[in-house]
């Protein structure tokens, strides 16, 4: 993106005031998970007091079943969650560009072989996928980073591709072409940095797709294994009916974190749409 | 047009192979199923005579084939739990299912084409953002945590509805008692699908109102309700039909974590019990199962656009 071009991105994005605003929440959420061993009063995997005791003073937002300070764990439960939908996002949208400027540029068989392939991933359910790869490999905060990341591609690829597609017929990639460039430059200086906008408001709504995907799996048991929290593990005790009914303190907090993370993602996204997109001038 | 569908058909082959084969390599990523189908007492004469009797001394591709074979006569294998066969167990448990996928898909649209609709109609209004981010906020709920809050709500602090199974209990289960129990899972898959529906329904709508003939419906002065109701969303149905058909594996999976909070009896349940007891053939059955309907849901699509849009070329 050229410097010339930044501005009116920033000011289109400005416009949606409610994204200026989540943009605003998810910097400060992000800021308590990464500084989290900083502001945590007390470590997460360590008894601290008395078991499942409601908010006090001294834990804001009460005990779980051992006594840990929920508070403490839900910082560190976004960390992991934060690092799993950051790490997830960036390995399939790597995959996914990569694939998707291959198939586009070269067409051909490369095309067809790349584009079925991506057409067989995508016709199993995403879900069942994530699920059969989490009960073949051991869970863990890791195989799940990997598992995502390997699994949620399909989309960037086939919007990639569709992408270099529609540029390969632009005047300056035939210029180029008729100038005799290196394939190399065209691909990477050339169709990439055009591509980067709509790569980038999908990727949110990857981070924001495996972020939900991770509470999921960690809820079920098949993802973050206790006594690292994550904020679907966090959850996962309210299956239980008394925890469900008299001890909120245990589950809200952890879910309405969730909520909070993904909405926040989804409306920058949104609102990154907008104003990235070039055809939007002054409304 | 007969021509086009055959060719759709043609397509959908390799891709069908392909599946299969990503099946294969998954089961037999997953580890020798004699490990798992007998303890760790065994010797190794006997395992190795095992192998022998289920021909797992053949090359791989050699088993493939062989289980490609079977799987066209519809044997989809052996539980290792059950020990019953997976096509049985996928038909008794594919009704509720079906049922609770449709009946959610239903909701989704009842839900969402309205909405959409109100909110392309009402584009940069208060009304529409108030929309456009309550859907937003609908596909950012966990589906659990939504299931864990109804629950809460209508089960444990009015009593209203039950909040596992399909029928009472004790009973035989009647079309009412069956609803009760329908309603929470059908709200919670209902909703989030509507999430992300309302956004796509109102952008649909939104590129066909700037259309030449939305302008000429208007001057025409058939008044609001008919330039919308008639013209604008008989059109906007066209991507809505490739909405539906893009959502299948979407609803299939959301199936899956739902039927398990609500001990809905379906196929969810029974992939959710197979993957914690590591039971690879039941696992992998559905999931070819689920892949291949997708497959049809794709074509189906792809078919259904052609017959409905007359610019469409063969």
């Amino acid at each position: 993106m050229q410097s010339s071009g930044f501005m009116p991105v920033v000011r289109r994005f400005c416009r949606h005031r409610l994204a200026v605003v989540s943009l605003f929440v998810l910097l400060i959420l992000i800021f308590m998970a990464v500084a989290a061993p900083l502001i945590a009063p007390f470590a997460p995997t360590k008894p601290t007091g008395a078991f499942s005791k409601g908010p006090t003073l001294k834990n804001i937002l009460g005990t779980d079943q051992v006594g840990r300070d929920v508070f403490s764990r839900l910082l560190y439960a976004m960390r992991s969650s934060l690092l799993v939908g950051f790490m997830a996002t960036v390995i399939s949208s790597a995959i996914g560009v990569v694939l998707g400027l291959v198939s586009g540029y070269f067409g051909g068989w490369i095309d067809k072989v790349i584009m079925s392939f991506t057409d067989m991933v995508m016709s199993f359910p995403y879900i069942l996928l994530v699920l059969v790869a989490a009960a073949i490999f051991e869970p863990g905060l890791w195989s799940i980073i990997l598992i995502l990341g390997f699994v949620d591609w399909p989309g960037m690829a086939r919007l990639v591709r569709g992408n270099v597609l529609s540029l390969r017929e632009t005047n300056f990639v035939k210029s180029d072409r008729a100038a005799g460039m290196p394939r190399r430059y065209i691909l990477f200086s050339e169709i990439l940095p055009n591509t980067i906008a709509p790569v980038l408001v999908n990727a949110t709504s990857i981070f924001a797709i495996s972020i939900l995907d991770e509470a999921a799996l960690s809820y079920l048991g098949m993802g973050v294994q206790p006594p690292t929290p994550s904020l679907g593990n966090m959850l996962g005790g309210a299956e239980s009916l008394t925890i469900l009914t008299t001890k909120p303190w245990l589950w809200l907090p952890a879910g309405v974190t969730i909520i909070v993370l993904v909405t926040c993602i989804n409306l920058v996204g949104d609102a990154l749409r907008d104003a990235l997109d070039p055809r939007n001038t002054l409304r | 047009m007969l021509k086009y569908i055959l060719k759709k058909l043609l397509l959908a082959i390799p891709v069908l192979l392909g599946i299969t084969i990503i099946d294969f390599i998954l089961m037999n990523l997953a580890g020798s199923p004699i490990d798992m189908m007998t303890g760790p007492k065994m010797t190794e004469s006997v395992k190795a005579m095992r192998a022998a009797e289920w021909g797992l001394d053949q090359p791989l591709w050699r088993q493939y084939i062989g289980w490609l074979g079977e799987i066209l006569q519809g044997n989809l294998g052996y539980s290792y739990k059950t020990f019953q066969p997976v096509s049985g167990m996928i038909v008794s448990h594919i009704a509720p299912t079906l049922l609770l996928m449709g009946s959610s898909l239903l909701l989704g649209l009842v839900i969402a084409v309205p909405a959409g609709v109100y909110s392309a109609v009402h584009r940069y209004k208060k009304r529409d953002y108030a929309m456009v981010t309550t859907s937003f906020v609908f596909s950012s709920v966990p589906s659990f945590f939504m299931a864990l809050l109804l629950i809460y709500l209508l089960t444990v602090k009015l009593g209203l509805l039950p909040s596992s199974g399909m029928i009472t209990p004790g009973t035989q289960g009647s079309a009412a008692d069956v609803l009760r129990h329908l309603i929470m899972p059908m709200l919670v898959l209902g909703v989030s699908m509507a999430g992300s529906n309302i956004r796509y329904v109102r952008s649909s709508v939104l590129e066909i109102l700037e259309m030449d003939y939305l302008r000429t419906a208007r001057a025409k002065g058939i008044g609001r309700f008919l330039t919308i109701n008639k013209h604008a969303l008989r059109n906007a149905l066209l991507p809505i039909v490739t909405m539906i058909g893009m959502q299948i594996p979407m609803l299939f999976g959301g199936a899956v974590i739902i039927e398990q909070v609500f001990s809905w009896p379906g196929l969810g349940l029974i992939t959710m019990s197979a993957i914690m007891n590591r039971d690879f053939p039941v696992i992998m059955g559905v999931c070819l199962l689920s892949a291949v309907v997708v497959l049809i849901a794709n074509l189906l699509t792809d078919i259904a656009y052609a017959l409905v849009d007359p610019t469409i070329k063969y």
